[in-house]
């Protein structure tokens, strides 16, 4: 299964986190820390595979890309295929690319729930659920068709125009 | 609602619902400043302004503050009280507003964690009521159940107990669906608590195996895949092999077939038949298919579970070699790499084939690429070709950074030493290939180096000139005092020169190296080890002095006296003895002859005046054995003294042999590695009584002895001062040591052997140039041959002999304890529902049953498979009767749950396989004592398959 996904800026900034086993939330940043330092200790035009077995625990690795100033890291134990997850990765980008519209650092870092979405279309508890990226872009688009149907209501919060009314 | 104000002041005013800032201006405030300061201090402001939103009343203002925390505590690692987010994530998950339910399922999905697990069960009914079926649109609901799916596949819902239970029948009829997110859910909650889902959930899964959407069926894949993975046991997947089968040979998607293959390699080595029944679809696959990753899943399956087929591993292989040849992408250079690695040592001549290629990728750029070339490199070791493997990688060390250069010196370090020097024929070449290691500008290996280094000292004999030689280039290089990384290896050459001076060309040199200057560099441990190999040449040369002065009697008297009266005069030179000021003898006359009386008398000099200074060192080891090492000189001078006053020519010589030699006494005894289980070997002597004294010493007597000792260091122990030691204080001193060695020998032997054993060894020292020490040679290898005694060796082998001492014992005493395989809950909880549902299924089978599940729960607990054998051979009716039932519950169940299209052929497969069940049957109930690993599972596989 996948165990983490991480986004990471080249400036260390986590842009995306979420992870498939439990980490104990005040471990996060200290995975964040070390998973960036093998990032940056590692020159372009290498493979791009990662043991990490001292991180997520034995028989783990993980692959990233960089691009422009992120990181995209995939971590997974024995049940994925390495070259696999590579191009999980590229349809990533792909599916970031086409519902941002060539897709910046800006774009992730202001757009938090909508890349929890776009991940939670892709993967699922660790696992791939999807890897066409139109599917993932249209599943996107539905949901937030979805939501604007829903948020019928006013602008204004019910319970300020409770106040108002009374 | 739970947002009861606790305090006035803290409640949410209107003006902060009014104003409320949302995510996006929080991440804007928090980029403003992007220092680290600035940063924490946004943070902190948000978190006190979140305190008071997530109270108020009103679900929008609340959903944002929700939102906001979620964002810092996931991003900013801001510390968030488990509870400040669980409460209100939970309660929005109820609100009927979409964005603010996904606003609740995300925060719970990254948030919640065991901590706050006691509120998980709060969620329970919401989840129960957005996964089932409700008025709402099907999109709409789709969406809904998506959501609660994600909570319940998400790390934190894995560790409540009592959600799966609670909802596992929810997620029936979304698997019945082929939906790939409740495959993906289910796996997860199969693995969170098996106990509770397996019975639930595990026949529904498998029936998405065979889905005819191919959704369904990758995902069902995936999540066998997943639920096979090592720690976890394979064998209860076997019954799924048809499916997975039918998905190799029929599916199209590369994500399928990987994990196909997956599972296929864990299950082939437990039923021996797969492997030759998957062989020809994988190697297809492995032609045709144009993905890298599914070529590489081929490759790897192949060499992982199909060892066997030899056509399909060197299909495997050729395709590897393509990967390692893949110039432009190091991802498939370094997977390539992987691939060979997996082979076992049957196909080393096949690896070694692509050497070239395998060399040139140590000096890839690639950190990856480089480790795994060094790992194959290990792999093809053998004692033909350690000696060039080993050269070149030392060469390669000069090349390499200083990680990498250590990692392949650890590496051959490792397997030159593995099973002690198994694959080192040549030790000669082995000792200058240390001292090599120790020399290369990078290295840090030197506790192995100098474990070695003893070690092979202490192992074998045949190595001892080689091994003094390169301790003598590794002591005199002053260079080397300066890296600490080398100063075990220094105090290994040290304690190698001291323990085998007699094998020294140039004691003097030797002498002087070890009191350079430099040493003051060393750490304390080492120094203690300098001067105390001083210490043994010093008693060795003098011994060799003694020994021509008894040898060749007035002659070299005669010799002292002259030399004495070429002296202006006479008492000058004892003088000189005494005093020690007069260095300045000439270095070249001193080097013509070590054991000349100019030598021994420079000697002594530079030890009174280097290790002199040292008997006030505030360190008790280097104090010691200085004091050591200068009580002696003073006695050596003192009987100097005696002979000079009372003119007793005859006597000195006497006195003199008689302080060597006893000095002699303490050094002669060889030093030997102990076997681990030599403390059993020791033989209770009478009249002691162990059980009443000793009972308490056990633990720690059976401590040590679990320790496996490689090597001692044996000092002897004088704990005279300078001033009052006499001669007879260290003859008792000696000879109670040498009384202590004689009875406890038996620590040093492995079985009593008489003395008179012809020595098969060369004599140590043939290669010396001087035969004057033969007395004390002989003296040593008689008590060598003690130690030795044990083994015999041939005249004709040319491997030197290597103490090896019963490791076999060792390990064999070992063995059991780690035999014992663990036992894995999933594949308990898998056994028991499919052989437990099947005690339902036929009530005239059940008493037998019953008797079989007991059964083979009582040997899955204890897991002997001598057992499994045993209890299974004496209920063959009870076995075969719980098959049948079995195998027809299985066909009922297939039969209620046919693929609805496309089924045509599977369904002939089937037939056609149960028609051949019968037979397949008895044949493998005859191979059932044979196969004691994979019964307890056996009663379901399918045998059309196979």
């Amino acid at each position: 299964m996948i165990q983490a996904v991480m986004v990471i800026s080249t400036q260390a900034k986590p842009r995306l986190l979420k992870f498939y086993n439990f980490q104990a939330p005040e471990k996060h940043q200290d995975l964040v820390r070390s998973v960036f330092q093998l990032l940056s200790a590692s020159p372009d035009s290498v493979s791009n595979f990662v043991k990490v077995d001292t991180i997520f625990g034995p028989g783990t690795k993980m692959v990233y890309k960089h691009l422009a100033t992120l990181y995209f890291v995939f971590v997974f134990d024995s049940s994925e295929n390495e070259l696999a997850m590579l191009d999980l990765i590229q349809v990533f980008v792909e599916i970031l690319d086409r519902c941002f519209k060539n897709v910046c650092e800006l774009d992730i870092v202001f757009n938090f729930n909508k890349l929890h979405t776009i991940l939670d279309e892709m993967i699922l508890g660790g696992q791939v659920i999807e890897t066409s990226s139109e599917q993932v872009v249209k599943s996107v688009e539905e949901i937030e068709r979805l939501e604007k149907q829903s948020s019928t209501t006013s602008f204004i919060p019910k319970s300020i125009t409770e106040r108002f009314t009374r | 609602m739970a947002s009861t104000p606790a305090a006035p002041a803290v409640a949410p005013s209107l003006v902060d619902t009014l104003f409320q800032r949302s995510l996006n201006d929080l991440v804007k405030s928090l980029r403003a400043d992007p220092s680290a300061a600035g940063e924490a201090v946004a943070v902190a402001r948000a978190l006190s302004e979140i305190h008071r939103e997530i109270r108020a009343p009103d679900a929008a203002t609340k959903s944002v503050a929700l939102q906001k925390l979620t964002y810092l505590s996931s991003l900013h690692f801001a510390p968030v009280g488990t509870h400040l987010l669980a409460f209100p994530a939970i309660e929005l998950l109820a609100s009927p507003h979409l964005p603010h339910k996904r606003l609740a399922y995300l925060a719970a999905s990254l948030s919640l964690h065991p901590a706050s697990l006691s509120l998980l069960p709060l969620a329970t009914h919401q989840l129960h009521k957005d996964l089932s079926p409700s008025s709402a649109g099907a999109a709409h609901q789709q969406h809904l159940s998506a959501l609660a799916l994600q909570l319940l596949a998400s790390p934190a819902a894995a560790a409540a107990p009592d959600l799966p239970v609670h909802l596992a029948h929810d997620l029936v009829p979304h698997l019945a669906r082929g939906s790939p997110r409740a495959i993906a859910a289910a796996a997860r909650v199969i693995a969170a608590s098996p106990s509770a889902a397996v019975p639930v959930l595990f026949k529904p899964l498998a029936a998405c195996l065979a889905s005819p959407d191919p959704r369904a069926s990758t995902a069902a894949a995936a999540a066998f895949c997943d639920l096979s993975a090592p720690p976890a046991d394979a064998t209860p997947f076997l019954p799924l092999a048809p499916d997975l089968y039918n998905l190799l040979t029929t599916s199209r998607s590369n994500w399928a077939l990987i994990k196909v293959l997956k599972v296929f390699a864990r299950l082939a080595p437990l039923e021996p038949r797969l492997a030759a029944r998957i062989v020809d679809p994988v190697c297809q696959l492995l032609t045709r298919s144009s993905a890298m990753s599914l070529t590489f899943e081929c490759i790897r399956t192949v060499l992982t579970a199909l060892p066997a087929h030899d056509a399909a591993v060197r299909l495997a292989i050729g395709k590897a070699k393509e990967f390692v040849a893949a110039d432009d992408d190091p991802n498939l250079r370094y997977l390539g790499l992987l691939a060979l690695g997996l082979l076992g040592p049957a196909y080393a001549s096949t690896v070694n084939d692509c050497r070239d290629a395998i060399v040139k990728s140590l000096g890839d750029a690639d950190t990856n690429i480089r480790q795994e070339a060094l790992h194959l490199i290990m792999g093809m070791v053998n004692e033909n070709n350690i000696m060039d493997i080993a050269g070149m990688l030392i060469s390669h060390v000069a090349k390499s950074d200083p990680e990498f250069a250590n990692d392949i010196l650890g590496a051959v370090l490792a397997a030159c030493g593995h099973n002690v020097y198994e694959m080192v024929v040549d030790f000669d070449w082995y000792v200058s290939l240390l001292a090599d290691m120790a020399r290369t500008l990078l290295c840090a290996q030197g506790d192995e180096i100098g474990r070695q280094l003893v070690d092979v000292g202490l192992r074998v004999r045949d190595a001892r000139p080689e091994l003094v030689r390169s301790a003598r280039t590794l002591l005199i290089d002053p260079a080397l005092l300066g890296n600490h990384f080398l100063f075990p290896v220094l105090s290994a050459a040290a304690w190698v020169s001291g323990e085998y001076v007699d094998l020294t060309k140039d004691p003097v040199e030797l002498v002087e190296a070890l009191l350079q200057p430099r040493t003051s560099l060393l750490p304390i441990s080492v120094r203690a080890v300098y001067i105390h190999a001083v210490f043994k040449v010093i008693t060795w040369c003098f011994s060799v002095y003694v020994g021509r002065l008894g040898d060749s009697g007035m002659a070299v008297d005669v010799m002292f006296d002259r030399l004495a009266a070429d002296q202006t005069v006479g008492s000058e030179s004892n003088v000189a003895l005494v005093s020690g000021e007069e260095q300045d003898i000439g270095a070249s006359t001193v080097r013509k002859d070590p054991f000349s009386h100019e030598s021994i008398l420079y000697m002594i000099n530079l030890i009174q005046t280097t290790v002199g200074p040292l008997i006030n060192c505030n360190e008790v080891e280097v104090q010691e054995r200085a004091l050591n090492l200068i009580g002696f000189v003073h006695l050596v001078r003192e009987i100097q003294e005696l002979n000079k006053r009372n003119v007793a020519d005859g006597d000195k010589p006497s006195r003199l042999e008689e302080l060597v030699k006893t000095m002699q006494t303490v050094f002669c005894q060889e030093l030997g590695p102990v076997s681990v289980n030599a403390q059993m070997k020791v033989a209770t002597p009478d009249g002691l009584i162990l059980n009443e004294n000793l009972v308490e010493l056990a633990g720690i007597v059976s401590e040590d002895d679990t320790t496996p000792s490689t090597s001692i260091f044996f000092y002897p122990c004088s704990r005279h001062s300078a001033d009052t030691r006499d001669e007879l204080a260290v003859s008792i001193d000696s000879s109670s040591l040498s009384e202590h060695r004689k009875r406890h020998g038996l620590f040093y032997l492995q079985t009593g052997k008489t003395e008179d054993e012809p020595n098969d060894y060369p004599q140590a020292n043939d290669s010396l140039p001087s035969s004057s020490n033969n007395s004390v040679n002989d003296d040593k290898l008689k008590t060598a041959e003690l130690v030795f005694a044990g083994k015999k060796s041939t005249a004709t082998k040319s491997r030197p002999k290597v103490v090896k001492l019963d490791t076999e014992d060792f390990l064999s005493s070992m063995m059991p304890s780690a035999n014992v395989p663990k036992e894995d809950p999933l594949s308990g909880a898998l056994r028991d529902v499919l052989l437990g549902s099947d005690a339902k299924a036929l009530s005239s089978q059940r008493a037998s049953d019953i008797n079989l599940e007991g059964m083979l729960n009582k040997t899955s607990s204890n897991e002997s498979s001598s057992q499994q054998i045993e209890n299974l051979g004496s209920h063959p009716a009870s076995r075969s009767s719980s098959r049948t039932s079995k195998q027809q519950n299985h066909d009922k169940e297939k039969g209620t749950n046919p693929p609805e299209s496309d089924g045509k052929e599977p369904r002939k497969h089937r037939s056609s396989g149960r028609s051949g069940h019968r037979q397949g049957k008895h044949k493998h109930r005859e191979k059932s004592s044979t196969q004691p690993d994979t019964i307890p599972q056996a009663p379901v596989i399918q045998d059309f398959l196979l």
